[in-house]
């Protein structure tokens, strides 16, 4: 049929466009010779790359929202992960209701997260920071991290587990060279998930920050003014990192599996 | 010392293993039922019985995998029950073979020796792949390998630890019939050379018989019958070890009296006859048994002083099996016997009438029970059908 030969084609290209126009917009635009505003092309230079820290507060919010990232994805990928395993391999009280409560963040609308997440700051008599933010990350990141992880410590068989206790594995050994490792692809996925989601995350950031800026808020106080050149250098830098991560990580596999291919 | 839990380098020799009223109770299910036995040092033990019946989960007792609900577990004459499986000087091939997915084959094989930091660990794992024939794999992962050759991974894993208690857990079942006889008498040699002790649980009868120095039959969490291998299958005590060990052919009646040491039992269509000291009941109800190579066919009655003779019946089926001919035969009244026949060339035929023979010290007697559930049998028939 040539009707059905042209359309997933066409449609395919049409939504790839779609979804790349604003990330080749943003790094177009990160190596504009902007004057006042960084919306009319004014021709190429490399100086926002050069100078990307001289813009102000552009680089300092962006450490602040590296470290708040780093951070809130330690601990909740930590707390996390042993949350999954005791719901998948425990019976205790109130386990149902917990599942139930982990899956709160994640359905309830950001804002009244947020709000609500402020107000209680308030109540506590807690001064609006980085450390705020931080909890407040955590807090909705430990959901996701235990939806992913959980699927994983589900699909381990205890049998392992037992087989590495029968062959003279001492619990923190078990833990280290069984447990551990069979979880890990699942614990470093819900870390990078954590990362992004708390990087990128302004909402709940917003009602939190106090005077705090992270780069989520810092482009979206800049945007009144037109977002500075440095900005769209950082999106296209974080961009191309995480691209970077995902070939870095295919190639490893690709190799991985190509090496098992030659000793088999 | 040899035997002290999570002891440094090599059991020296076995170590009996004692278990002392041990029962394990799941919610709402017995698996393992008061159940004692004491294996001595250096026998090799195997343990029978059809899916379900709580094997597994006696060596799970045993590895300190589960917890008994009441009881003790002894090895080596120190009681182990509250000690952690890694304490234990105990090692499992596990019915699944539980190999570690993210560590090579020779990683997996060491991994019991590197814990216990026992010098050479990868020279002795590699020893032992060559004992199962995969040391040409040791550096594939488990993923990579047939499901036999997992199997033998996992059994070197555990034997590589030369504990004082092995416990195999159908080791051998995913082996074709060559490999399954070669690595059997591997485990002996292993067994033998160390005089390691040996708890080994399988489907396969025949290589229980072969292998082991004691049987145990196994039913519903209790175990049924003890003892060396032709005892048990000379006299079963049960009707459910007479069926589940070999086949025999069973006749319920009543105790009629005695003539000598001979209890003569009467049953539908028939007055047999069976030695009181062979049989586990003296008066009342009682099932005679008689395996079915014990039987002789007879186109003719056969008079001869000593045996029992049954028939005239009909020759219903013939089934050749090389060696010998499986003949069933309907007796009216008594029901269908089924023999074993020698292949001597003279093969009687589908219809012909013919008596049956058996020495009466051949019978035995049994307390009267009901069969016992046939679809407890199926795993059982899947196993010896597959050999
Ligand atoms: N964790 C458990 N909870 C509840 N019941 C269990 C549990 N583990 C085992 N059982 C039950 O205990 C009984 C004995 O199980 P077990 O695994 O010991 O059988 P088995 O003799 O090894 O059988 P197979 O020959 O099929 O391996 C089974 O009926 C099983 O359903
Ligand atoms: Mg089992």
């Amino acid at each position: 049929m040539k009707l059905g030969k042209w359309l997933l084609p066409t449609y395919a290209i049409l939504a790839l466009v779609y979804l790349l126009v604003p990330i080749v917009y943003t790094i177009a635009f990160s190596f504009n010779d902007s004057q006042r505003t960084n919306i009319i092309w004014n021709g190429f230079t490399w100086n926002n790359w050069l100078t990307v820290c001289e813009a102000q507060g552009v680089c300092e919010a962006f450490g602040n929202s590296i470290f708040i990232a780093s951070i809130s994805t330690l601990v909740a990928t930590v707390l996390g992960t042993a949350i999954s395993i005791a719901l998948v391999r425990y019976r205790f009280k109130f386990r149902s209701a917990m599942t139930l409560l982990l899956f709160m963040p994640m359905a309830t609308p950001e804002v009244v997260l947020g709000a609500g997440l402020a107000s209680q700051f308030l109540a506590a008599g807690m001064p609006k920071g980085i450390t705020t933010v931080i909890l407040a990350h955590i807090m909705f990141c430990i959901s996701f991290v235990v939806v992913t992880v959980r699927a994983r410590v589900a699909s381990l068989d205890p049998k392992l587990e037992e087989a590495g206790r029968d062959l003279y594995g001492s619990p923190s050994q078990v833990w280290w060279r069984i447990t551990f490792p069979l979880l890990l692809p699942g614990i470093v996925a819900a870390a990078l998930l954590s990362f992004a989601l708390s990087f990128d995350d302004f909402i709940i950031t917003n009602f939190n920050r106090g005077a705090v800026d992270t780069f989520p808020s810092y482009v979206y106080t800049a945007a009144a003014r037109g977002i500075p050149a440095e900005a769209n250098v950082i999106a296209s830098g974080v961009f191309l990192l995480a691209i970077a991560m995902v070939l870095v990580a295919q190639i490893g596999g690709a190799i991985r599996r190509k090496k098992l291919g030659i000793t088999t | 010392m040899a035997n002290e839990p999570s002891g440094r380098g090599f059991a020296q020799s076995g170590a009996d293993l004692e278990l002392v009223h041990v029962t394990k109770s799941f919610p709402g299910f017995t698996a393992v039922d008061d159940l004692s036995l004491t294996i001595p040092a250096g026998s090799f033990f195997a343990l029978l019985g059809p899916s379900g019946c709580g094997k597994t989960t006696t060596l799970r007792l045993i590895a300190g995998l589960e917890e008994p609900t009441a009881g003790k577990i002894l090895v080596g004459g120190k009681d182990i029950t509250n000690t952690k499986a890694y304490q234990r000087p105990v090692n499992t091939v596990f019915q699944s073979y539980a190999l570690f997915p993210h560590m090579t084959i020779l990683e997996n094989v060491a991994f019991g020796l590197k814990r216990r930091k026992i010098a050479e660990p990868l020279k002795l794992a590699h020893e032992a792949l060559a004992l199962v024939e995969l040391d040409h794999l040791a550096q594939r992962k488990p993923q990579q390998l047939s499901g036999g050759q997992q199997q033998r991974v996992a059994l070197a894993r555990a034997v590589v630890n030369r504990p004082a208690l092995l416990l195999l857990d159908e080791p051998l079942g995913a082996l074709d019939l060559k490999l399954r006889r070669q690595m059997q008498i591997e485990l002996k040699a292993i067994q033998s050379e160390v005089g390691l002790t040996f708890l080994h649980v399988t489907h396969d009868q025949e290589e229980a018989m072969t292998m082991a120095d004691t049987v145990a039959v196994m039913n519903k969490g209790k175990i049924e019958q003890m003892g060396a291998p032709a005892e048990l299958y000379e006299l079963p005590h049960t009707r459910f070890v007479a069926t589940f060990l070999g086949q025999s052919n069973l006749f319920d009646g009543q105790v009629t009296g005695t003539e000598g040491d001979t209890l003569v039992v009467s049953v539908p269509g028939a007055t047999l006859h069976v030695s009181a000291a062979r049989s586990q009941v003296s008066a009342g109800a009682i099932t005679v048994g008689v395996r079915p190579e014990k039987l002789e066919i007879h186109r003719e009655s056969p008079k001869a002083a000593g045996r029992q003779v049954v028939g005239p019946g009909r020759v219903i089926d013939t089934s050749f099996a090389g060696v010998s001919t499986q003949y069933v035969v309907t007796v009216p009244e008594l029901g269908d016997i089924t023999v074993f026949e020698q292949n001597d060339g003279d093969i009687v035929a589908v219809g012909e009438e013919v008596w049956l023979s058996w020495s009466i010290g051949h019978a035995f007697g049994l307390p009267i029970e009901a069969p016992f559930d046939e679809t407890d049998l199926s795993t059982r028939a899947l196993a010896t059908a597959v050999q």
